[in-house]
C-alpha cells in the first residue's frame, strides 16, 4: 500500500439528489484513478444492494480509496465516503460528512437544486466542509448550466462560476473534478501523536471477520494489537486488523490521523460499533469523544408477521440477521389476534421499513404480512402516567386517557412556483401548519410546514409527487410532540374487530379514513358463502360500513375430456390463493387486504 | 375387451365466435384436405394400441365439423371402422352450426353412421347472436333443424348459453321455452365463460361489456333448470339435460373418468393413468406423423391421489353424484377415509347432500362447486 503524507490526503463525500448522477460520477472517479479493472467495474460500484441498484438510491454507506497523481505531479490519496440519499438516514449522512473535509455537490444541469440536496448541504456546512459544486448531465439538450450556477450561488451562497461542467455518463471532464478535489478540499489536520480518536461512520457484519467498522482517524494512530474502547458504550476490544478499502479490503500496518479505513476487532454485533461513536485507546484514552454522537431512535413502527404457512422462527432468524448489520432496526415479539405471532418493528422511516420488508422477502425468501405503519404517540393517563404507544392495540380505554400527543416534523418542500397551490392544499389536507415560504429564484420556492409525522407516513411522498408531476422534493426533521385530538379507529370484519387493522388517527380524519379502509377492504376480501359486513368504528360508534355480498357463483360451467387438466390447473391456482389467506373468524382475508390499508387514498 | 370413447377434432370454422378459445382456424379451406389425410394417418398409428378396445362412442367436435365437406367426415368414420373394433358402437355425435348444415351433408352423416347431431344454437335472440359473433340467425336455425329431422335424426342436442352480454332473464327463458317446445332430445344449458384471451374477455376487462350480474345469472340458471325439468328433461349434469334415455353417452365417459382417445390437432386423450395431448400447430402435428410418430406434445401421469380427486370432481358434476360403491370398487378404499372431513364440512355448509350410498351437490352446491373442488385437490 502506497503511503502518502497527511497533506496529500483528501477526504470527501458526494452530495446529490436521487437521479442526479452521484453513483455514475463515483464510478467514473474510480475508473479514472485506475482502481478497478473493467471486469470489476460493474456499473455503480458503490451501490451494491440489489434494492439500491433498482431504485437508484444509496442506502448503505460505502467508501473507497483512490490513488491519484495530480497535475502537479504529486501522488494523492482521495478517500470517497458515500452518503445515503434519503431523509430516513439523515443521521448517517451527518456522520459520514463529519468524516470529511469537503463535499462535491452534484447538481443536475436541467433540474437544479432539490430539497434533499439542500438539507444535506446544510449538514455539510454545519460540519464546516468545503463545498465544491459540480454541474452534471451537461450533455442533455435541456441543460441550463448558467442558470443552475446562478441558483447555487443564490441559494447556497457559494461561488459556482468555476464549477466544472461534466457528464458523468459520458465521462466528460472527470479530470477537472479530480483536480478540484485536490485543490479545494483541505488536507486533514490532526495530530498523529495525540491519543487515538477515530469516528465510526458506518459498520457492517462480515461472516468471517465479525463487525467491520468504517472509520476516520481524527487523531493518533490505530494498529493491530491495540486495545480500543468504544466511548459511548464503554466496551473494549483488541484490534485484529486495520486496512483501507480499495477494490476490496486491503490490510495495512496502521491508520493514522487523517486516514479513512476500517478496523476489525472481534466485535460480534454492529450495535457495539455504533455509527457516530468514537474509538479511543483503552489504555491512553482521549479526554473527550468527538461531538455529534446520538443513538438513533425509530420513528415509525409496524408489525411484521409470518404469512400463512410461514414459520415464526424463520422470520425471527431473518430479522436477527438483518439487525446484525442494521443497528437502527429494532424488533420485539408481539401477538395479534388476527395475525398470530409476529414482531413489532421500529424503523427510521418509511423507506427503511420498505427496505427491511423487501430484504426479508428477497434475501430470505419469506412470505410476510406487514401491518399499517404507526408512529409513537404519547398518552397522558388519568393517573398522570405518560405512556409511549407504538401499537394502536395498546392504547388505553378513552376514559383512562387525559390527552394524547403526536410527533410533529418540520418539513421543507421545494417546488416550482406553479405547484405552490397544489402543495399547500396537500399540506393543509394533511393537517399541516404553514410556517413560511422562501423564494429560491423567480420560479422556485421552499415552503415550510409543521406536519404530523403520521400524515407523512401515509403516502405523503407519493401524493406530493403526483400533485407536482414529480417536481417537488421533500425533506423533514423531527420537531417535537404536540397535543392532538386523536382517536383509535377499529375495523370490524364480520362483526369482529381485527387488531391488525386498527389505526390511530386525528379525529377530523377518522371518518374519511374509515370510509376509505372499508371500501378498500370490500374490494380486497373475496366473496364468501355468507354476506360479510365490514365496519369502521370509534369505540362502539360505527362510522362507516360496507358489505361484501354473499358469493352466488363459483363454478366450472363446462368440463369435458380435453379440458380436465386445464380446469384442474385453474382450481389449483384458486387453492394456492386460498392458502395465502388469513383466517379471521370464518372469513378468509388475503394478504393484499392488509397492504391496502397501508395506502392513503388519493382522489 | 375394454370400452373406449373416441374424440375427433375438426379445427376449422367459418369465423371465430367472440367467446371461443378452442383451437380452430376460420376459412382455412386450403388446409382441410391435408389435415384429413394426416388425421387418418394418426388413426392408423393407433391400430395396434387400440386392438384390445371396444369403441363405444365417437364425438366429432371442433371448430365446426360441418364447415368442411361431408365426404371428409364420411371417410374418417369409415377409416375408424376399418381400423378399430366398432361393433359395439352406441353413439356417434357430430357438432354442427346451423348456417353450414344442408341436406347433402346430413345425408352423408346418416350414411356414415352418425346418429346424434349437436347444434350450436346458443340463443334464439338475433340481436344477442350478433353480439357474440355467431354466423347464424334464429331463422337459419329453424331451417337447419327442419332438415335434421327430415333426414331422420332422432337424437338432437341444442347447445345454449346464458349470461350473455345484455341478456335479460326474460331473454334467456324465452330461448329455453322455444327450445323445449321443439321437443329436442337433449339440451346443454351453459353459463357463459369468459376464457382468457378471447375478444369478449378483453372487452370485459376494458369495461366494454355489460354482463348480467351474478344474481341475475344464477336466477337464469335456476329458473332454467326448473323450466327444463317441467319440460320433461332430466337434469343429469351441471349444464346438461336429457329426455329419458338420451343422456350423452360420450360425455359420460369423461365424467366417469373412463378411457378416451382424441384424434386431431390439440386433442386430449386419457388412458392407463396418462393424460396426453397432441400438438397444437399444423406444422408440428404433420411433422410427427410424417416421421411415423405419435403427434403428442405433452403428457401427465395421473397418480392415484390425483385420480381420486379428479374422479370426485368429475363425478360430482353429475347430479346423481358419486356412488360410494363405485368409488370403492375403483380405488379399493372407502371415500370417507379419503375425503370424510372435506365432505362433512361442505355438507354442514349446505353444499353437499349425502345419504347411504351417494354423495351429490345440493342446488347451492352446484352454484359454488369450486369451493368443494378446491378442497378435494391434493395439497
Amino acid at each position: 500500500m502506497r503511503k502518502v503524507k497527511q497533506s496529500n490526503v483528501r477526504n470527501f463525500s458526494i452530495i446529490a439528489h436521487i437521479d442526479h448522477g452521484k453513483s455514475t460520477l463515483a464510478d467514473r472517479l474510480i475508473e479514472k484513478t485506475g482502481r478497478l479493472t473493467d471486469r470489476e467495474m460493474q456499473s455503480q460500484v458503490l451501490d451494491s444492494m440489489d434494492l439500491e441498484r433498482e431504485r437508484g438510491i444509496t442506502i448503505k454507506l460505502k467508501n473507497v480509496r483512490l490513488n491519484y497523481r495530480g497535475e502537479d505531479g504529486e501522488d494523492y490519496v482521495l478517500n470517497l465516503i458515500d452518503t445515503p440519499g434519503h431523509v430516513d438516514f439523515n443521521y448517517e449522512v451527518s456522520r459520514s460528512l463529519a468524516a470529511c473535509e469537503g463535499a462535491l455537490l452534484i447538481v443536475d444541469a436541467t433540474q437544479g437544486i432539490e430539497a434533499q440536496t439542500l438539507a444535506n448541504v446544510y449538514l455539510a456546512l454545519e460540519q464546516d466542509l468545503e463545498i465544491i459544486p459540480i454541474i452534471n448531465k451537461i450533455d442533455l439538450p435541456s441543460a441550463r448550466p448558467d442558470e443552475v450556477k446562478k441558483e447555487i450561488e443564490e441559494v447556497i451562497g457559494i461561488e459556482a462560476s468555476d464549477a466544472p461542467l461534466i457528464s458523468a455518463k459520458d465521462g466528460l471532464n472527470i479530470e477537472a473534478v479530480l483536480e478540484e478535489i485536490v485543490n479545494k478540499v483541505p488536507a486533514p489536520k490532526g495530530d498523529k501523536d495525540a491519543p487515538l480518536k477515530a469516528l465510526i461512520f458506518d459498520s457492517h457484519y462480515d461472516t468471517y471477520l465479525g463487525v467491520i467498522a468504517h472509520i476516520r482517524v481524527m487523531e493518533g494512530v490505530l494498529k493491530p494489537g491495540m486495545e480500543i474502547r468504544m466511548m459511548a458504550t464503554g466496551k473494549h476490544f483488541e484490534v485484529v486488523e486495520v486496512g483501507v478499502n480499495t477494490s476490496g479490503q486491503e490490510a495495512v500496518d496502521q491508520l493514522e490521523a487523517g486516514d479513512v479505513g476500517y478496523v476489525v476487532a472481534n466485535i460480534k454485533n454492529v450495535k457495539d460499533a455504533r455509527v457516530g461513536d468514537t474509538i479511543t485507546d483503552h489504555e491512553y484514552p482521549t479526554a473527550k469523544p468527538l461531538p455529534g454522537y446520538k443513538q438513533v431512535v425509530p420513528m415509525v413502527y409496524a408489525g411484521i408477521y409470518p404469512a400463512e404457512g410461514e414459520d415464526f422462527n424463520s422470520v425471527r432468524d431473518a430479522l436477527e440477521k438483518l439487525k446484525v448489520n442494521d443497528a437502527s432496526l429494532i424488533f420485539e415479539p408481539e401477538t395479534s389476534v388476527a395475525l398470530g405471532f409476529g414482531f413489532r418493528c421500529g424503523f427510521l422511516g418509511l423507506l427503511h421499513m420498505e427496505i427491511v420488508q423487501e430484504r426479508l422477502e428477497r434475501e430470505f425468501d419469506l412470505n410476510i404480512v406487514t401491518t399499517a405503519p404507526s408512529v409513537i404517540y404519547k398518552v397522558k393517563t388519568s393517573s398522570g402516567e405518560v405512556l409511549e404507544i407504538q401499537n394502536p392495540t395498546n392504547l388505553p380505554e378513552p376514559t383512562e386517557m387525559e390527552y394524547m400527543e403526536e410527533p410533529i416534523v418540520d418539513a421543507s418542500i421545494m417546488t416550482p412556483t406553479d405547484y405552490v397551490g397544489a402543495v399547500m392544499e396537500l399540506c393543509q389536507d394533511r393537517r399541516g401548519e404553514f410556517k413560511n415560504m422562501e423564494y429560491l429564484e423567480e420560479t422556485r420556492v421552499v415552503i415550510h410546514y409543521d406536519l404530523p409525522l403520521n400524515e407523512i407516513i401515509h403516502d405523503f411522498f407519493d401524493a406530493l409527487k403526483s400533485r407536482t408531476r414529480g417536481f417537488a422534493s421533500l425533506d423533514y426533521e423531527f420537531k417535537g410532540y404536540e397535543r392532538s385530538e386523536l382517536v383509535k379507529l377499529d375495523i370490524l370484519i364480520n362483526e369482529e374487530p381485527v387488531d391488525a387493522f386498527s389505526i390511530i388517527v386525528h379525529e377530523d380524519k377518522a371518518y374519511e379514513r374509515g370510509r376509505t379502509i372499508v371500501e378498500r377492504l370490500k374490494d380486497e376480501i373475496p366473496r364468501h358463502q355468507f354476506a360479510i359486513p365490514i365496519q369502521a368504528a370509534i369505540g362502539s360508534r360505527i362510522i362507516a360500513r360496507e358489505t361484501v355480498r354473499a358469493l352466488r357463483k363459483d363454478v366450472l360451467a363446462k368440463c369435458y375430456g380435453g379440458d380436465v387438466s386445464r380446469k384442474r390447473k385453474l382450481l389449483e391456482r384458486q387453492k394456492e390463493g386460498k392458502k395465502r389467506m388469513r383466517q379471521i373468524g370464518s372469513v378468509e382475508v388475503p394478504q393484499e387486504a392488509f397492504l391496502s390499508v397501508l395506502k392513503y387514498d388519493e382522489d | 375387451m375394454k370400452d373406449l370413447a373416441i374424440y375427433i377434432h375438426i379445427p376449422f370454422c367459418s369465423s371465430k365466435c367472440y367467446y371461443c378459445d378452442f383451437i380452430s382456424f376460420p376459412r382455412m379451406d386450403g388446409r382441410v384436405e391435408g389435415y384429413i389425410d394426416n388425421l387418418m394417418g394418426e388413426v392408423a398409428l393407433y391400430r395396434d394400441v387400440l386392438r384390445g378396445y371396444n369403441i363405444r362412442t365417437i364425438f366429432i367436435g371442433g371448430g365446426t365439423p360441418n364447415y368442411i365437406d361431408g365426404r371428409y367426415i364420411y371417410n374418417i368414420l369409415k377409416y375408424i371402422h376399418k381400423n378399430f373394433n366398432c361393433g359395439g358402437l352406441e353413439e356417434v355425435t357430430i357438432e354442427a352450426n346451423p348456417e353450414s348444415l344442408d341436406l347433402e351433408k346430413l345425408r352423408i352423416y346418416n350414411e356414415a353412421g352418425i346418429d346424434r347431431i349437436s347444434i350450436g344454437l346458443q340463443t334464439l335472440d338475433d340481436r344477442l347472436l350478433k353480439g357474440i359473433g355467431r354466423g347464424h340467425s334464429s331463422m337459419d336455425f329453424y331451417k337447419a333443424y327442419d332438415l335434421v329431422r327430415k333426414v331422420g335424426f332422432q337424437n338432437v342436442n341444442l347447445d345454449l348459453i346464458f349470461g350473455l352480454p345484455e341478456q335479460t332473464l326474460k331473454d334467456s327463458m324465452d330461448t329455453l321455452k322455444k327450445a323445449t317446445s321443439l321437443d329436442v332430445e337433449h339440451i346443454s344449458f351453459y353459463s357463459l365463460i369468459l376464457e382468457e384471451g378471447t375478444p369478449m374477455d378483453n372487452w370485459h376487462r376494458e369495461g366494454r361489456l355489460v354482463l348480467p350480474d351474478e344474481d341475475v345469472e344464477r336466477d337464469m340458471y335456476h329458473m332454467g333448470v326448473g323450466l327444463l325439468k317441467a319440460g320433461g328433461y332430466e337434469h343429469y349434469e351441471v349444464s346438461n339435460f336429457a329426455k329419458e334415455s338420451f343422456r350423452c353417452k360420450h360425455n359420460l365417459y369423461y365424467w366417469k373418468l373412463k378411457p378416451y382417445i382424441g384424434f386431431g390437432l390439440a386433442a386430449h386423450s386419457n388412458m392407463d393413468n396418462r393424460r396426453f395431448w397432441n400438438h397444437r400447430t399444423f406444422s408440428k402435428y404433420y411433422a410427427s406423423l410424417n416421421e411415423g410418430l405419435f403427434p403428442i406434445e405433452g403428457e401427465e401421469y395421473i397418480d392415484k391421489e390425483l385420480e381420486m380427486a379428479e374422479y370426485m370432481i368429475m363425478g360430482l358434476r353429475m347430479i346423481e353424484g358419486i356412488d360410494r360403491d363405485e368409488f370403492y370398487n375403483r380405488f379399493y378404499v372407502d371415500v370417507e377415509d379419503i375425503y370424510g372431513e372435506v365432505l362433512k364440512r361442505h355438507r354442514i355448509q349446505g353444499l353437499l347432500d349425502m345419504d347411504g350410498n351417494s354423495i351429490r351437490f345440493t342446488s347451492k352446491g352446484l352454484d359454488l362447486s369450486n369451493l368443494v373442488y378446491v378442497d378435494l385437490l391434493p395439497d
